[in-house]
């Protein structure tokens, strides 16, 4: 499916936003798909940029830094962009930006054994950057048993509007090397495939001539992919790059690969070389009511309304602000939720770009059936869902659908098909977890 | 920030409407059109516009009297008509194609539920119709072309698929010979289906595959296996129409691609067995009504393979 790309902002260079002295910093408790992390701190207590604020012992879960200094001011539930809710550390930025000492401790990972790198990993707060916020500790401990040869860096960025990959391919070219090559230190004798959509191809002529050093050469290599949504979906990476196909509810590590977004791995240099945790997120913003679109890089904990106010506000009143883009994103109804981890754009639109089309007829055209990268058949899907047969809609594999929205996306009549099936897919996870 | 617009997403479409897909429709139907017009004169003109405001009204009429929204303007009914009127006889009595309507918009497509949901072409159904009840109309009804335009006393002139026809490549081609309406100039609709073909609107899968049985079929069947056979049973008669624009209806063919090739296979191979060895010399439209009602059928047995299946599979024989 070729959505167009509205990449506008694909030349605009990351501008970093600094906090201000008064500003309220927000981290959630849960930056990740996992256990959500216990605050560390106490209400009243000062905190320095980079100290740990938020951690757990589960497996399936990160720490949560603290990404200004100040005094954490309360410690309860709030919103999120993704319009989940959940604990939250508030933190009023005294503006000194003042670090905490155990910061910039670079690690010499050559020397180190393999659990050692995936710890500080770990201590570094990294999640998959891609939107998904799966930690990236967990993926670089595949199963015992799985011989992984493939590491596959994603910067497909095959959502629309978005450029914040784009952009690091160009900045931060000599940092995705290096973190890369610390996670293929991780897997004796994988290889690093960087994945990009042709639509960037400054970006890939910078990593193709990177790839040339001798260091990376025959170790490290860049895929052009055409540019296809959704192309950026890890399973269907995966197979446009190596060809193979991940199991029916199986882990890329099942078929030897593991998958993980550009900027995750700029952040994993950043934990070892510079000894610094993930603080900041890159985030496209744009859309007809922005009056300063371009990518910025923000502190986590950032509430919405202060990125907006730093980057300038907005060119009209928005009538739909989506956090994300446009094919995945959540439509949000207030800016006083913070940037997390998960953040990856801010849309705010327009009127004319928000108009919600009606629903028609389904003339069968088969358009959401061509577009469905697992070839599922959307519009029957739709029918069960409509119809609360949930026994058919499992039997056609509707709980393979990764709501991609490709089918929603196509349909000449408009019908809410992803939206009728992400609706199915929740009664049935709710009954099967009961 | 009061009127917030929230909605699930994606929150972005493409500017692809149902209206845009029948407009294209009719725009690939529209030089076939001008010629049968040019061909057949005024009276086909007039047959046409019966048989689309017909169309268009007996829709407008049921969803009236039904109280179901107007959907005319999605130009469903006004491509129906035109269908249909491509499948009549120049000189039909004007009262003909009003019942051919009636039948088409309101037998098969709306008690059906409307846009989407009919099993069967609705057009092929009206056809279908009218060659029962009125056989004499809808056999008898073919005319010389280029005759002058106003004129109404018309020569008869068989169908190049009759016992009696006559023909050649080059009247087969560009459609001067007799025929239904809109069926006769081959190269036009050809023109018209790889637009269509172009614009994404139908595959190649149900066209390509419908001809190509033929073409196959009627070569190792007639005798003398000769190419001029294949060449005449492909541009005769109403195969380019029947296989570029009736065969690939949304709603009565079938979804995945697999699934288009045995509709377009069979249907080939019905119109080979009817036109060579039935009691009528053109067999399109009911190969294809046939066809239809095989949909359902092939639906369920070329659904495609999910994403990650068949490794799956594999692991379990190993």
């Amino acid at each position: 499916m070729h959505p167009p790309h509205y990449k506008d902002t694909e030349n605009a260079e990351t501008v970093d936003i600094l906090p201000k002295e008064g500003e309220e910093f927000v981290y959630p408790m849960l930056q990740h798909i996992g256990a959500p992390c216990d605050p560390l701190v106490e209400v009243g207590e000062k905190v320095l940029v980079g100290q740990k604020i938020g951690d757990t012992s589960a497996f399936l879960a990160t720490p949560i830094h603290s990404t200004v200094s100040g005094v954490v001011e309360r410690i309860e539930q709030t919103l999120m962009p993704n319009g989940l809710k959940a604990n939250a550390v508030y933190v009023y930025s005294d503006g000194k930006m003042t670090e905490s000492p155990e910061l910039n401790k670079p690690h010499d990972y050559e020397n180190m054994a393999r659990d050692e790198i995936i710890e500080v990993i770990k201590q570094a707060g990294i999640v998959g950057l891609g939107g998904a916020g799966f930690p990236t500790h967990v993926k670089l401990k595949p199963p015992p048993g799985k011989n992984i040869d493939t590491i596959i860096v994603n910067a497909a960025e095959c959502e629309p509007f978005l450029t914040t990959d784009h952009r690091v391919l160009l900045e931060e070219t000599d940092k995705i090397f290096l973190g890369l090559t610390v996670v293929l230190s991780l897997f004796p004798g994988a290889k690093g495939i960087i994945g990009v959509e042709t639509n960037k191809m400054d970006g890939i002529k910078k990593l193709e001539e990177f790839c040339e050093k001798p260091e990376y050469k025959g170790k490290i290599s860049v895929a052009r992919l055409h540019p296809k949504y959704p192309q950026g979906a890890e399973k269907q990476l995966i197979h446009a790059i190596t060809g193979r196909q991940v199991p029916s509810g199986g882990l890329p590590a099942d078929i030897g690969c593991v998958v993980n977004n550009v900027d995750t791995i700029i952040s994993v240099h950043r934990a070892i070389f510079r000894g610094r945790p993930l603080m900041r997120k890159i985030v496209t913003v744009t859309g007809g009511a922005v009056k300063k679109p371009g990518n910025y890089k923000i502190r986590l904990g950032m509430t919405y309304k202060d990125m907006m106010e730093a980057i300038g506000g907005f060119k009209t009143e928005p009538a739909k602000m989506i956090s994300g883009g446009p094919m995945m994103g959540a439509a949000m109804y207030t800016l006083e939720v913070p940037v997390t981890k998960l953040s990856s754009a801010f849309l705010a639109l327009t009127a004319a770009e928000a108009v919600i089309p009606k629903e028609k007829n389904c003339i069968r055209c088969a358009r959401c059936v061509d577009g469905c990268p697992i070839r599922l058949i959307p519009f029957e899907l739709n029918q069960f869902s409509l119809h609360g047969e949930r026994t058919k809609f499992r039997e056609n594999h509707g709980m393979d659908c990764i709501e991609c929205g490709s089918c929603s996306f196509s349909c000449p009549s408009k019908r809410h098909l992803v939206q009728s099936i992400r609706a199915q897919r929740r009664e049935v996870l709710k009954e099967r977890s009961s | 920030m009061e009127k917030l617009v929230i909605t699930p997403t994606p929150h972005i479409h493409d500017n692809i409407t149902i209206e845009k897909i029948m407009l294209l429709v009719l725009i690939a139907l529209a030089p076939a059109t001008i010629m049968g017009v040019v061909m057949f004169g005024l009276r086909a003109l007039l047959v046409i516009l019966v048989t689309v405001g017909s169309s268009v009204g007996f829709e407008w009429l049921y969803q009236k009297f039904t109280k179901q929204e107007i959907t005319i303007k999605d130009y469903s009914a006004a491509v129906t008509g035109l269908l249909l009127a491509f499948n009549l006889p120049p000189t039909v009595p004007l009262w003909l194609p009003v019942v051919g309507s009636f039948v088409a918009i309101v037998v098969a497509k709306q008690l059906f539920g409307g846009l989407g949901q009919n099993f069967i072409n609705p057009a092929l159904a009206g056809r279908a119709f009218l060659m029962a009840a009125y056989m004499p109309h809808m056999a008898g009804g073919f005319v010389e072309p280029l005759t002058g335009f106003f004129d109404f006393d018309v020569i008869a002139m068989a169908t190049p698929l009759a016992p009696d026809g006559t023909w050649d490549f080059l009247s087969l081609l560009i459609g001067n010979h007799g025929g239904t309406i809109g069926e006769t100039s081959a190269i036009l609709l050809i023109l018209g289906g790889l637009f269509l073909v172009y614009k994404r609107i139908i595959t190649w899968h149900i066209p390509a595959t419908f001809i190509a049985t033929v073409a196959v079929l009627t070569f190792f069947l007639e005798p003398g296996w000769t190419l001029e056979t294949p060449a005449f049973h492909v541009l005769a008669g109403g195969l380019m129409l029947g296989a570029f624009f009736m065969a690939t209806d949304y709603s009565s063919s079938p979804v995945s691609p697999l699934g288009k090739i045995i509709m377009g296979i069979g249907c080939g191979f019905i119109t080979v067995l009817i036109r060579l060895y039935g009691g009528y010399p053109e067999g399109v439209s009911y190969a294809i009504l046939l066809m239809n009602c095989c949909v359902p059928l092939i639906d369920k047995f070329t659904k495609p393979k999910i994403f990650g299946a068949k490794p799956k599979e594999k692991k379990a024989k190993a």
